[in-house]
């Protein structure tokens, strides 16, 4: 292993270059920072582990980082020895705010692109969000060792995009780890050193706080002003904690205790903060006894945008349930919920995510690491709803609609800009007209792909507007959000009722011209989903009191296997076991076993079937509004 | 005191008395014997069976009944070895494949080696399967000559072009001189039929029904097609080249068959077979009632109800090489066994008894499941309310198709 000369805590800035990769998903991001770690010499051969950053079993799976690392990296050019701070950020939509914090604690970026794809709509957003910090941005075409890569036309793109010369896009394979010396020079050469002052009281900018069950509260921080001590009591400028520090280090790449961090350095300290709310990103720790007084800029509370309910199957899981959301905020400053009580499904909670993946992410883990099964509601996005009287209702959930004439309901909208090639203008269009989108401008970012940038009610991306977008371009469009504001708009609820009972987990709040086609496909995917049972189940969507579609779940006539004859008993006896277990995950909506996929299913109905019956349902219940 | 295993107790439907029934079905004993070969291999069958002549290691047509008469003596010293004195045997029956692929007199020499074991009791039923190409007046006529009793022809359609998406290469002539030879022989007669083919229509049934009560048998078994995802058939329909089997089209054809076989004479003993009274099968009785059986051949399962206090099932090695290999070594030829826990053999009893007409002896059913769940069943129509009032299970029509969703109800009643 390479030893280090730099030490922590007496490194002289001009020495430090902190960057971070902006990437897309899949774009080889995690491969090139192993690359990174092992040219360096801090990861010996033998231990090199793929993706050696992304440490939890979800994140190594789905190949994406959720949750940014900072490495400190050895490097050296002209004889020097410089220390590079490389800090990974998640890559997807929903983490935006985190990005933002992580572009925060960096000089420079590597903008690193799949040089067979292109560049993507997120890259591009977080792209523009490191230019707004000023970043240095070092363009790196990546997987120029595959056949299909188009090196060439995607660095005239980037240099379009970021005003450089084609020639100046470096070209890299994480693979087998071409070019990624080259770039290493770069970072040295390119970026600039850190320029806090050293003398000043002590800030330091958290951009990463995470819970290990070992060591309690880890957080990441870049050192602006000053130094920290490993025995200085720390304060929390932003919410105005104390905290005694049980360690200050570096992470290269294991976690090594330090005495001091100084001006520039990036690191981590361990506080004995409880949960990641007392050590929140954004916020500034500067020393208690010589307190700096200025907070760093840039901090802000993540709001949720995505609802869901989440109930357990067997409803005596709920403490754990409780439990298991306990621990997760542990590490989730963004993760909210309350109880929330289903005439359906029971005891469960109502939790508030940043964005669809969080939630999926979320879920996932529940039944991942806490065994959990459990039922996730159809997301929805919060709604301020007057009732004809004047009171305004915050309803984040569709039971909390009120009955009655309303007044006015105002939902939220996001900017949304989808980078698409341009064939398939024509079918975003489509797709974002569909989904109630208003049309800004658009953009082309080369000769054969556009920019197009809409408003869109963040209810109609809630649901499956991200995978329509990728079917109906053949997985080439990529899509990027943020909040912007909010607009009134005609919707109403729909109710499901099986068997005349209202499914309060399947009532929807929709946009008036949808009602009709929503409540004819979930009456029909129902209708395919719950097996038939003894006795016929009609299942209905109406609005109000008025049924606006019907299908009817004809009873089950035939239950018996043909044959049990000697050779047949114990196989028989065994499928039986086997279904009875099944029928565990089964939800009873009164005398109706409902499986747990029809809930799932509540989540996909975005898109009107286009068979006759289902137009004509659509037709039949549109009349019915008299 | 007399021990009614499997808890079926009085069968009022029976003609003999309670009493003589436990005692009987403390001693029952059974023999299965599977032979598996086929002269061609049928797309909707998943039975363990073989067009090959020859499998090896004596697992051939020719050496057949001498590798199946070595396995009845080693299963014979297998109970002996565990306090089991099996016998005189109740019912024979031969079962595949095609046991009519044999010759006559590898069955007889079959049935003369079981009598030589264990004994055959007098007026033992001793039945084989046979396929009606496969079979003449000699033939059955040697078969009656050997002590058969019983001959059960696997007819499953008089509809050609049923028959033909079935595979099946013989025509419903075939059949009738089959059953006729078995008349002049002496011999009872059965056939199988299969609704719910593809492409059959209800009034195919009809007159596949009809055509096999003409026959003049009087027994008639009538399977729903069943569909393994493995077999030819299970791959044609996955791909859509076949429609599904539909249960709602499977219903109506049932409720066709226990009309028109009602009409014909015919009771219903169990889910799927039907008999003039006093015409059903014994042997597979014998399995709902949960008596001891030896199976003998590749993949074939034993049943012993008290095996040193416990109740076992143990199955025979599938493939008929490997069977006969472990034969060849003076081993008794079973890839595995299972001692069924009390809760299983509830299950089972659940899973038998409802099955058949002489019903379930409620007394004698697990303890857990409540007495209103047996009148819900009666009052939703899926049991019969008069036999209840006497204390027994025993399924309505509605209750045979819903047989299944019945046990899986009560089942959860018991673990």
């Amino acid at each position: 292993m390479a030893t280090q000369h730099n030490q922590p805590g007496f490194t002289d800035q001009s020495v430090i270059r902190n960057f971070c990769i902006i990437a897309h998903i899949d774009h080889g991001k995690s491969t090139v920072a192993d690359r990174i770690l092992q040219l360096s010499g801090i990861v010996p051969e033998r231990e090199m582990r793929d993706r050696f950053l992304d440490r939890m079993d979800i994140e190594q799976e789905r190949g994406i980082t959720i949750k940014s690392q900072a490495v400190r990296v050895p490097w050296t050019f002209d004889g020097v020895e410089y220390t590079l701070g490389m800090i990974d950020t998640p890559g997807h939509v929903d983490f935006t705010y985190e990005v933002s914090r992580a572009l925060a604690a960096c000089e420079g970026a590597v903008l690193l692109v799949d040089a067979t794809q292109g560049i993507e709509a997120q890259t591009l957003s977080n792209l523009y969000m490191a230019i707004d910090h000023d970043l240095t941005i070092i363009p790196v075409l990546n997987k120029i060792d595959l056949p299909s890569a188009e090196p060439d036309k995607h660095a005239e793109e980037i240099a379009g995009l970021i005003g450089c010369d084609p020639s100046d896009v470096l070209r890299v394979s994480g693979k087998t780890g071409e070019g990624v010396a080259e770039l290493l020079d770069r970072i040295v050469t390119d970026i600039p050193a850190p320029e806090g002052d050293p003398q000043a009281p002590s800030r330091a900018l958290i951009f990463d706080s995470v819970y290990d069950s070992y060591r309690g509260i880890v957080t990441y921080i870049r050192m602006v002003d000053g130094e920290l001590h490993s025995r200085e009591k720390l304060e929390m400028l932003g919410i105005g904690m104390q905290h005694d520090p049980i360690e200050i280090g570096v992470i290269s790449p294991d976690m090594m205790p330090t005495k001091a961090l100084g001006a520039g350095e990036v690191g981590y300290v361990i506080t004995g903060a409880k949960d990641v709310s007392q050590s929140k990103v954004g916020d500034t720790i500067t020393s208690a006894k010589n307190p700096a007084t200025e907070p760093l800029p840039g901090y802000r509370d993540p709001q949720p945008m995505v609802y869901a309910g989440l109930f357990p199957i067997d409803n005596a899981q709920f403490p754990e349930l409780r439990e298991a959301l306990d621990k997760l905020k542990l590490n989730d400053a963004a993760l909210i919920y309350e109880p929330e009580t289903s005439v359906a499904l029971g005891f469960g909670f109502r939790c508030g995510f940043l964005g669809l993946l969080h939630m999926e992410i979320v879920s996932e883990r529940l039944s991942r690491e806490f065994g959990l099964d459990l039922i996730s509601t159809a997301p929805n996005v919060p709604y301020e709803v007057t009732s004809e009287d004047g009171t305004v209702h915050r309803v984040t959930n569709p039971s909390e609609f009120p009955e009655g004439k309303i007044k006015r309901i105002v939902e939220p909208v996001v900017a949304a800009d989808i980078i698409t090639p341009k064939e398939f203008i024509g079918a975003v269009m489509d797709l974002c007209q569909d989904h109630r989108g208003v049309m800004g401008t658009m953009e082309y970012i080369s000769t054969d792909r556009v920019e197009m940038h809409y408003r869109i009610p963040l209810a109609e991306i809630v649901f499956d507007f991200f995978d329509q977008l990728k079917s109906r371009t053949k997985g080439y469009a990529s899509l990027d959000y943020h909040e912007d504001g909010e607009q009134a708009a005609d919707l109403v609820k729909v109710d499901i009722l099986i068997q005349g009972e209202k499914i309060d987990a399947f009532s929807a709040i929709v946009h008036r011209d949808k009602a009709y086609s929503y409540g004819v496909m979930m009456t029909k995917k129902l209708r395919e989903l719950i097996p038939r049972q003894q006795f016929e189940i009609p299942i209905q969507a109406a609005i109000g009191s008025r049924i606006i579609a019907r299908e009817n779940i004809r009873a089950l006539r035939k239950d018996v296997l043909a044959k049990c004859y000697g050779g047949d008993i114990t196989r028989k006896r065994k499928l039986l076991e086997k279904q009875k277990a099944g029928k565990k995950r089964m939800k009873m909506l009164g005398h109706v076993e409902v499986p747990q996929e029809a809930f799932v299913a509540a989540l996909s109905t975005g898109e009107a079937g286009n068979d006759r019956d289902t137009k004509d349902k659509i037709r039949a219940a549109q009349k019915t509004e008299g | 005191m007399v021990r009614c295993p499997g808890g079926f107790g009085r069968a009022p439907l029976m003609s003999y008395s309670s009493e003589w029934r436990c005692a009987r079905l403390e001693t029952m004993f059974e023999v299965y014997v599977h032979v598996p070969f086929c002269l061609r291999r049928c797309g909707y069958c998943d039975f363990n069976t073989y067009t090959a002549r020859d499998l090896g290691n004596g697992a051939s047509r020719e050496g057949y009944a001498h590798q199946a008469i070595q396995e009845m003596r080693l299963v014979r010293q297998w109970q002996l070895d565990h306090g089991l004195d099996e016998g005189p045997v109740s019912t024979v029956f031969l079962g595949g494949g095609t046991p009519t692929i044999l010759t006559p007199s590898n069955l007889a020499a079959m049935v003369q080696a079981i009598d030589g074991i264990w004994g055959i009791e007098a007026g033992a039923e001793i039945t084989t399967e046979a396929n009606p190409d496969t079979v003449d007046a000699d033939y059955i006529q040697a078969l009656a000559d050997a002590g058969f009793t019983r001959i059960s022809f696997g007819m499953q359609s008089a509809v050609p072009h049923v028959l033909h998406t079935l595979d099946r290469t013989h025509t419903p002539a075939n059949v009738e001189a089959g059953i006729n030879a078995a008349n002049r022989a002496g011999l009872r007669s059965s056939v199988d039929l299969i609704y719910g083919t593809p492409g059959e229509s209800l009034d195919d049934w009809r007159t596949s029904v009809k055509t096999a009560i003409a026959l003049g048998v009087n027994h008639i078994s009538a399977y729903a097609l069943t569909v393994e995802p493995t077999t030819t058939m299970g791959r044609r329909i996955a791909a859509g080249v076949l429609p599904k089997p539909d249960d709602d089209d499977e219903a109506a054809k049932y409720d066709i068959a226990d009309t028109l076989l009602t009409q014909a004479g015919f009771d219903w003993y169990e889910v799927s077979n039907w008999a003039k009274p006093g015409y059903e099968s014994r042997h597979n009785l014998g399995y709902w009632r949960n008596v001891d059986w030896a199976g003998i051949g590749p993949g074939a399962h034993s049943h012993y109800g008290d095996v040193q206090g416990s109740a076992v099932r143990a199955w025979d090695i599938t493939h008929p090489k490997v069977w006969a290999q472990a034969i060849n070594e003076g081993r008794v030829p079973f890839a595995g066994s299972e001692t069924i826990s009390a809760t299983e053999q509830a299950e089972e009893q659940l899973m038998l008894g409802l099955r058949i007409r002489e019903g379930l002896d409620i007394a004698q059913a697990d303890a857990r499941i409540p007495q209103a769940a047996w009148r819900q069943f009666a009052d939703e129509g899926l049991l019969d309310p008069r036999a209840l009032n006497e204390g027994r299970a025993v399924p309505t029509r509605r209750g045979r198709l819903l047989n299944d969703a019945m046990i899986m109800q009560l089942m959860e009643y018991i673990s």
